[in-house]
């Protein structure tokens, strides 16, 4: 049998795809075990408040019912995520509306709809903080002698590394000194021509996988009573996540506590830490009743429950030269946190780094800080604080060159970060990076300036105005700074009986395709067919811990581990391998320097002989971080990530001068990711990514009121269908990459970042209105371009007053 | 509570449920059909979505979600599961093009998908881009930015020529 030929950069078949076209993959709620229960969760109706009596209605006969309350835990009634602040069932306090206070299962789901009704839980309500700027009030900003209004402190964070209504601030500076550094900032303010001012919000975004939240969860108890093991099934990121959570909730050790992954419908974020919440509680529920639990969300428990992007609001403040240098800039980026701190520092270091965009400031400073409000907690969603700071930055980006006179491919050609310079936290770029020529392809197969200058000639009578846009951004592959050190990660690669390897990871496929591409790299290192290569379910009792699916990591770091695991099982089975010359010197540790003669035969002939004689074998990699890669997390300076990708998104757009709809028309994506593992799902994460960001642009708003998701359905919470989309046309560029397998870099959120500034960009270019707030839906539009200026008192023009320009002669 | 005759992927079922259960539910719990979803369970999403005939007339694609059992009486419905026979070696054609084609990645929404292809191949076996993007857009799919799928059912018409 001949040496399969590259299977790195081809496109297989689906590990997993069979049983999802036949309808055959069994996602939780297909799964039934016997003697099965159903959980459900008793919320809160108020935003912030204190209970003061729970009772349960007499007419319902509560034995048939298991209740479980924040005082039979037996653990901390808490769900860990970086702090403890967050609790599994409210005892006392409500800080958020829809918050779970407490479980009932029964055997017949139809009967908990009503159980849940006859509950009547009785407040003493608290006014709620809802914005960004109501808990700006109540906090005590760093340097700042204000006097917080106490009524709004919603968080008291001294005890969680925070402080009031703050869960997190960074500061990153782009010099060494920071009294130097400011005082070279300032100067740059003051000595420039001139100084471009902008703020920019984005929303809240729902995930909106079509599986909802669910898991199912079994408890087996000791003769003596005590609980043996907690074990949770379900549709998750994490699974050693959701053990830890565990841990903590049961007070039992980790290697009680097992998670397994069933098939995922959809993630994207949404079910990195809110598997922990709903895991918890299925689990406590079948704690208390001996049964297991299954525990579903529906859509509209989903939806008001679960975790959603971050809303933020980013203010720039950049101080120009008069030929489109970027001098100095001070941007303060704040996102919404919810009610408690989750995941709301990683994602706002993520947010903070990607600020600065993809260009070179010789003086900058980024603030950031995570607020509290009584919302249900924001989460992890694709990109993870980076699309939000980057619609600010490529929005700021085009208003200067406005300001400026200058085009937006000038502006940028004259800013873009290369090779050999140094990012914002001084990071060295040390690999190829070609934004300029990227940007010059982009604008050529987009045809942009010939589109540019026919719209400009056409759209002044047109009813429908017609734009084109662009952004330019990177996104960096793998945990933010010291992130990959801490988590550790380990992979294993082990011979099944019958000499085919399995790989074992606890990295998830929930429609990314991890599945296929770690065992695409593990057949092209072993030099054996992608079909023979095989890999296991997550489960913690069998999978080692390889980090959790998020950050855009599994293809780069996971895979590198993976390729280096079975270069390890290769140079174990090296005295089995019976090719031409045994004795001859090579080194198995390269995959690449595999001897003439070796092929897919010879692999399991060694294979089955090894077993024969040993039994087993199991090859290993831990994650070793790059002896030139360094974070020092006090400075928030270093290297952000091991490497970028990099990317140039152009949109077109339509705006209805009639119906005040915007829609986007053509979008081409260009990207440097590194080696394309699979060419066809990179393209179809690329465009599910694209299609996601034109729903955050034009079409996903949630409504809330206080504090609560009012459009918690799918007819009213908006995404695209496959009628909204244009064309999404990808391309890629590939430089290899040292850190990722075969030269892989992540590619997972990137596509996430680009799309909603292109379109505003585009949209500004047809209708000459510069809008700074996503969602932009048609009624945003029309309250816009209806506005005449001389109808009310305020200064209406939107373009003139956020540009608080000054220019200096 | 009297029996609702159901005939599904071919075989005939007498099933005694209450008249208003959703079909879906009846698939599901029932017949052990779990390859019909539930995303939303309002008929917005469509990964529901099954087939139903009636009286030797084209299959009509509905939401199972939406459809009291009692209004399924006597028809004819293909679920996901009846489209190749599970021992199959061979997939339905729409099914193997999904799977090269990258059609499918959470494969949450595939099976109705996949039906919604079959309804409009059915019709028109050979859709342009605009109709395909009309035909499946009662199906959300969150992943793909149906760009895939597309392609899939493009190949599915040529595979047919």
């Amino acid at each position: 049998m001949p040496n399969p030929g590259p299977i790195v950069g081809t496109s297989p078949l689906r590990k997993e795809g069979f049983g999802k076209v036949t309808g055959h993959a069994q996602y939780v709620d297909d799964i039934v075990l016997p003697g099965m229960w159903h959980g459900a969760t008793v919320r809160s109706t108020i935003a912030r408040g204190r209970i003061t009596s729970i009772t349960f209605d007499p007419a319902v006969d509560w034995a048939q019912f298991c209740v479980v309350t924040a005082a039979e835990i037996p653990g901390e009634n808490t769900i860990v995520h970086l702090t403890r602040d967050h609790p599994c069932l409210a005892a006392e306090f409500i800080n958020h509306p829809a918050e779970p206070i407490l479980l009932i299962a029964h055997p017949d789901k139809a009967a908990l709809h009503a159980a849940v009704a006859a509950v009547k839980i009785a407040y003493e309500e608290q006014p709620g903080v809802f914005t960004i700027e109501d808990s700006e009030a109540g906090a005590c900003a760093e340097g700042e002698t204000q006097n917080p209004d106490v009524s709004k402190i919603i968080w008291d964070g001294a005890a969680h590394g925070g402080s009031a209504n703050t869960f997190k601030t960074f500061v990153m500076r782009s010099g060494d000194d920071a009294a130097e550094h400011d005082a070279a900032l300032a100067a740059a303010f003051a000595g420039a021509d001139l100084v471009v001012e902008g703020e920019y919000r984005t929303g809240a975004q729902e995930q909106l996988y079509i599986e909802n939240n669910g898991v199912i969860a079994e408890v087996t108890r000791a003769a003596d009573g005590a609980i043996e093991s907690v074990t949770v099934s379900g549709s998750m990121q994490c699974p050693y996540y959701l053990v830890h959570a565990l841990t903590l909730v049961f007070g039992l050790p980790a290697e009680k506590c097992r998670v397994i992954q069933t098939e995922t419908g959809g993630a994207f974020g949404g079910k990195e830490d809110f598997p922990s919440v709903i895991g918890s509680h299925a689990a406590l529920l079948a704690a208390k009743c001996g049964h297991p639990v299954k525990m579903t969300y529906d859509r509209a428990e989903d939806l008001i429950a679960t975790t959603k992007r971050h809303p933020s609001r980013t203010r720039h403040r950049t101080a120009v030269s008069r030929d489109g240098k970027l001098l100095a800039g001070e941007i303060e980026v704040v996102i919404d946190g919810g009610a408690y701190s989750t995941l709301s520092p990683v994602v706002l270091s993520r947010a903070t780094i990607h600020a600065p965009g993809p260009y070179h400031w010789p003086h900058l400073t980024v603030r950031a800080k995570a607020m509290a409000t009584n919302v249900a907690p924001h989460g992890a969603f694709r990109g993870f604080g980076a699309p939000q700071s980057l619609f600010a930055m490529e929005r700021h980006m085009d208003k200067i060159a406005r300001t400026l006179g200058l085009m937006p491919e000038e502006l940028r050609r004259r800013n873009l970060l290369g090779t050999g310079m140094k990012t914002a936290t001084g990071q060295h770029l040390s690999d190829p990076v070609d934004m300029k020529g990227m940007l010059t392809r982009a604008l050529k197969e987009t045809d942009y300036h010939a589109k540019r200058a026919e719209f400009d000639r056409t759209n002044g009578s047109a009813t429908v105005k017609r734009g084109i846009g662009f952004a330019t951004f990177l996104h960096g592959s793998g945990f933010t700074g010291s992130g990959e050190r801490r988590l550790n990660s380990l992979v294993k690669v082990e011979l099944m009986r019958d000499g085919r390897p399995r790989v074992l990871v606890s990295s998830t496929e929930f429609g990314q395709g991890t599945n296929t591409i770690l065992c695409q790299v593990c057949a092209q290192t072993l030099r054996v067919p992608y079909e023979d290569v095989l890999i296991a379910q997550p489960d913690t009792a069998v999978v080692p811990n390889s980090g959790p699916t998020v950050a855009s990591r599994t293809a780069m770091i996971v895979g590198k581990l993976v390729e280096r695991a079975s270069q390890h099982l290769l140079t174990m089975l090296a005295p089995y391998l019976t090719f031409p010359d045994p004795t001859a010197d090579f080194d198995y540790s390269s995959a690449c320097e595999v001897p003439a003669g070796y092929s897919p035969t010879d692999f399991k002939r060694a294979a089955l002989a090894y077993l024969k004689q040993h039994g087993a074998l199991t090859a290993e990699a831990r994650y070793e971080a790059p002896g030139n890669i360094f974070w020092v997390d006090d400075k928030y300076k270093g290297e952000a990530y091991p490497t970028y990708a990099w990317a140039v998104y152009v949109a077109e757009v339509a705006v209805d001068t009639l119906t005040y709809a915007a829609t986007v028309t053509d979008f081409y994506a260009l990207q440097e990711v590194g080696k394309v593992i699979h060419p066809v799902l990179a393209k179809g994460q690329i465009e599910g990514g694209v299609a996601q960001g034109i729903g955050y642009a034009l079409y996903e708003k949630c409504v809330y009121l206080d504090g609560l998701m009012r459009n918690n359905q799918m007819t009213n919470y908006i995404m695209p269908t496959s009628a909204d989309l244009p064309p999404i046309r990808v391309a890629f560029e590939e430089v290899p990459s040292i850190h990722g397998p075969q030269g892989a870099k992540g590619i997972g959120e990137l596509p996430m970042d680009g799309p909603a500034p292109a379109i505003l960009n585009a949209i500004e270019h047809a209708t000459g209105i510069s809008f700074t707030e996503i969602p932009l839906l048609p009624e945003d539009i029309f309250e816009r371009m209806t506005r005449v200026a001389d109808a009310g008192s305020d200064d209406l023009n939107a373009v003139d007053r956020d540009t608080r320009s000054e220019v200096r002669a | 509570m009297s029996a609702i005759r159901l005939r599904v992927n071919g075989a005939e079922y007498a099933i005694a449920v209450p008249p208003m259960k959703r079909l879906l539910d009846v698939l599901r719990e029932d017949l052990k059909l779990t390859g019909a979803k539930e995303g939303c369970g309002e008929g917005e999403c469509g990964s529901c979505s099954v087939l139903m005939a009636r009286g030797g007339q084209c299959a009509e694609l509905v939401n199972s979600c939406l459809i009291p059992v009692l209004q399924a009486e006597s028809a004819e419905i293909t679920t996901i599961e009846g489209l190749a026979p599970k021992d199959a070696a061979k997939l339905h054609p729409i099914q193997q093009c999904f799977l090269e084609h990258g059609g499918a990645q959470c494969g949450i929404c595939t099976p109705g998908m996949i039906l919604a292809t079959h309804h409009l191949l059915a019709k028109n076996p050979h859709p342009t881009l605009a109709q395909i993007q009309e035909g499946l857009a009662g199906n959300l799919c969150r992943c793909t930015g149906y760009m895939r799928i597309f392609e899939a059912v493009e190949a599915v018409g040529r595979a047919v020529k």
